[in-house]
């Protein structure tokens, strides 16, 4: 065994390397840098709408392009459209497996997907012929279950499977065009960038790792975390990235300087993460976690500025607008509240 | 979980922990109870907590898990008041992965009916489960009887202050892992992270030390995943991986926090979380205004603000994009432009139009002689004459990305100090007196970049 180990020393000798690299480049902390920032008032947001209709846990939700409408998956077996405005639902899309995991909603408005257990992303097509809401694809070749799924257009979507890989698809032939193997453990959850030239997964390896999608290599690995990521998503200019976890805690990791700048966790926060989103400037994170609240932090000065209670169980899942206009949460207690 | 345990831990201790004491009651003694404000309190003190509402946030929290109960409520929940609360035996913790099975709990309420205490004495939903579990288990309900004869032999050699406190601890158990109709059940898993819990052989403990042959009705019952363990090819792989990222340059933390906040503060106007939106937030309002106006052909001074922020933010937004299509035609150099939308355009195209498309996109910017010939460098024109061979939607990337560096840096910086910009950015609301300031010269620059470029392009680019 004489070569691995050889082989693990040599990685290890890369690893203190790089650390020593970004320490380099470390010239302040983001605390440092803010410290003459004001800190953001107290945000208080209210519930403006209950969407009800579900039978069982929301397990996901995800906000289309025009800002009003909003799809959510619930183990009750429906993929739910709404519309948020007027609480309506648009379409009720039964699903073949009720152990749905997550949703998508296709930049033009015209596609959602799902997958959960059933190791597949289904594709439907909204604007159908004669109104109705069909599979218009069944995207099977995972072995683990589908944890998250994002729509790069009409033709291409990525998704992210407890089989450790991420999968780039092409809709209409049906096929895997690029596997992104590399983590070790369930990948829980996936973002693309706002250029729509990468994307970054989270996983149950406690790392994120951001890919290349034409490239279609690992750019670079973060780590940071003490447990599984459940939550991913990019700060608005796409040069950074926040993660959530079942360590209860955020972090913040930017892309040019290949490190960790914050964290964000209090004393009395002990729950684990599920999801989390940006507000359109980046300066507000809304977080969900286990314990029921949603918490919105002060990104720059990563401190507690507010607190999103009036869900009755976890929340699951999370959402801001693209006009930044109103937040979403999804919960296990059935039901969707919009905020602002 | 740990935190809490840890917590639930050293809000025991003696000496640093709640009072914890026997209170005397009419003709009997309540054990080891403490009051919920003394917990609240003690929350509070400890983990710097200012706000009582997020002590009892936590507080119940820690409830709802089992970790401290009311001495006389099924329902696990905490109260800032004098009633009294319990800690649960860490025998009971969720830590310990119990996944305790139906015939346990029958065993639990069959012993409770040998019990001839009012105060144990089955709720409604106790009865009707116990009823359920007597109809699903009829064939082997002599053996819980005998096993729950046994556990009432084994309690009645206890203590009767030891039992009152085992009682309610066990009552408290049952109350987190069979919760009363109504209430959250706190154990219910994600199941994503079933198979990976601490307990992956999944071997059923049973709470009252049976032994038995279980059957899982769980859906997640798939042989676990095999841990990846690290090959040599791994190894060899990431050392590459290693390699590449040693190679790569880090930005200085300060110019990276400085570009966040500069992000943030720019942006911030715009945030509706940050900034009220004028008019008004259409969530709150119920008026709509605000969203026309953001889709209105007619930019305000705010969207036209925008624009400046980014190339990217003034072809995001559809007047933005006419707008500087406008001033590049009035320069003779929209070419640039065009192409870059014919290839956005290409990428949204079905399969089965892409070659076609692809093709087109060549003959009319890139071909010798073409009609709007654009700029590329000899590089770039041989990589993507190359990809043409087998054209795909991303057959242009290259050339694209190239086009848009220019775009960013030259025209786009040219159009931001124009007058046709400037104006727009200092139009007042009212705006009719404006738009009939425009510059001659700029009415004859445009009117005639127009009669140029119209028709060609017309049948390359959809409509947007």
């Amino acid at each position: 065994m004489g070569e691995m180990e050889a082989l693990r020393k040599e990685a290890d000798n890369l690893k203190d390397q790089i650390t020593e690299a970004r320490k380099v480049v470390q010239d302040t902390t983001l605390q440092e840098a803010v410290a003459g920032t004001a800190l953001v008032g107290r945000v208080q947001l209210k519930t403006r709408k209950t969407l009800r209709g579900h039978l069982a846990k929301i397990y996901a939700m995800h906000w289309g392009t025009d800002t009003k409408f909003c799809v959510s998956a619930s183990q009750d077996g429906k993929l739910i459209v709404w519309d948020t405005l007027t609480t309506n639902k648009v379409n009720a899309i039964p699903l073949k497996s009720s152990w749905v995991m997550t949703c998508a909603y296709a930049p033009s408005g015209n596609m959602v997907a799902c997958g959960g257990l059933d190791n597949m992303c289904s594709i439907y097509n909204l604007k159908g012929k004669d109104g109705n809401v069909k599979v218009m694809r069944e995207l099977a070749a995972h072995t683990g279950y589908l944890s998250c799924c994002r729509f790069l257009s009409d033709s291409e979507i990525i998704t992210s499977s407890g089989d450790c890989t991420c999968v780039l698809w092409d809709i209409e032939t049906g096929t895997e065009k690029t596997i992104f193997a590399g983590h070790l453990g369930d990948c829980m959850s996936l973002a693309v960038s706002p250029d729509f030239k990468m994307f970054i997964s989270g996983a149950c390896d406690f790392t994120a790792k951001l890919w290349d999608i034409r490239e279609a290599t690992c750019r670079q690995t973060f780590s940071g975390h003490e447990s599984d990521i459940n939550a991913i998503g990019f700060f608005p200019n796409g040069n950074a990235v926040i993660t959530g976890s079942d360590d209860a805690t955020c972090k913040l990791y930017d892309l040019r300087a290949d490190q960790e700048l914050v964290t964000y966790q209090d004393s009395g926060i002990m729950c684990g993460v599920t999801s989390l989103a940006p507000s359109l400037s980046g300066r507000l994170l809304l977080a969900g976690y286990d314990d029921f609240n949603v918490n919105i932090w002060d990104m720059l000065k990563a401190e507690r500025v507010g607190v999103l209670a009036g869900h009755d169980n976890r929340v699951s899942c999370i959402g801001v607008s693209s006009d930044g206009m109103a937040c979403c949460t999804g919960s296990w207690d059935s039901f969707l509240k919009i905020w602002n | 979980m740990e935190m809490i345990e840890e917590i639930v831990t050293r809000i025991q201790d003696e000496t640093e922990g709640v009072p914890i004491r026997t209170v005397k009651s009419f003709l009997t003694k309540i054990p080891s109870v403490v009051t919920g404000a003394d917990i609240v309190q003690w929350l509070m003190k400890n983990l710097a907590i200012e706000d009582p509402a997020e002590a009892m946030h936590i507080g119940s929290l820690i409830a709802a898990q089992g970790y401290l109960f009311p001495i006389s409520d099924h329902v696990l929940s905490l109260k800032d008041d004098g009633s009294f609360y319990r800690f649960q035996a860490p025998y009971f913790w969720l830590s310990n992965c119990w996944e305790p099975e139906n015939t346990d709990y029958a065993i639990y309420l069959c012993k409770r009916t040998m019990q001839n205490k009012t105060r144990l004495e089955l709720a409604d939903y106790e009865a009707e489960n116990l009823a359920r579990l007597q109809r699903a288990f009829a064939r082997k309900w002599e053996f819980i009887f005998m096993q729950a004869e046994a556990q009432v032999k084994i309690d009645r050699k206890k203590d009767r202050i030891e039992r009152k406190i085992l009682d309610s601890q066990e009552r408290a158990f049952w109350d987190v892992h069979r919760p009363v109709p109504g209430c959250v059940n706190t154990t219910e898993m994600d199941i994503r992270k079933c198979r990976r819990m601490k307990n992956p052989q999944r071997v059923k403990k049973s709470v009252y030390g049976l032994i038995e042959e279980v059957q899982s009705q769980s859906p997640v019952h798939t042989p676990s995943q095999i841990a990846r363990k690290g090959t040599k090819e791994d190894m060899e792989k990431e050392i590459v991986f290693l390699n590449s990222q040693l190679d790569r340059h880090c930005m200085k933390v300060s110019k990276v926090a400085e570009s966040l906040m500069s992000y943030t503060e720019q942006y911030q106007e715009y945030d509706p979380f940050v900034v009220s939106p004028e008019p008004s937030n259409p969530w709150t309002s119920d008026d709509l205004s605000f969203w026309d106006l953001e889709a209105s052909k007619d930019p305000s001074q705010r969207r036209v603000r925008k624009w400046g922020f980014s190339l990217e933010e003034a072809l995001k937004d559809p007047a933005g994009r006419d707008q500087f299509l406008k001033f590049l035609e009035s320069e003779f150099s929209s070419e640039n432009l065009q192409f870059w939308l014919a290839v956005q355009d290409l990428k949204r195209q079905p399969l089965e139009n892409v070659a076609e498309r692809a093709q087109e996109i060549w003959t009319e910017f890139l071909a010798e002689g073409a009609p709007s010939s654009i700029n590329l460098d000899s590089h770039s024109y041989e990589r993507t004459s190359t990809n043409l061979k087998d054209p795909g939607r991303y057959s242009y990337e290259d050339a694209q990305d190239h086009i848009y560096k220019l775009m960013k840096s030259d025209s786009y910086t040219r159009y931001l100090r124009s007058n046709a910009y400037q104006e727009l950015l200092m139009m007042k609301p009212e705006t009719e007196q404006q738009q009939g300031r425009r510059t001659s010269l700029e009415k004859f620059t445009r009117s005639v970049g127009k009669s140029l470029t119209g028709k060609r392009l017309t049948g390359l680019m959809q409509s947007s």
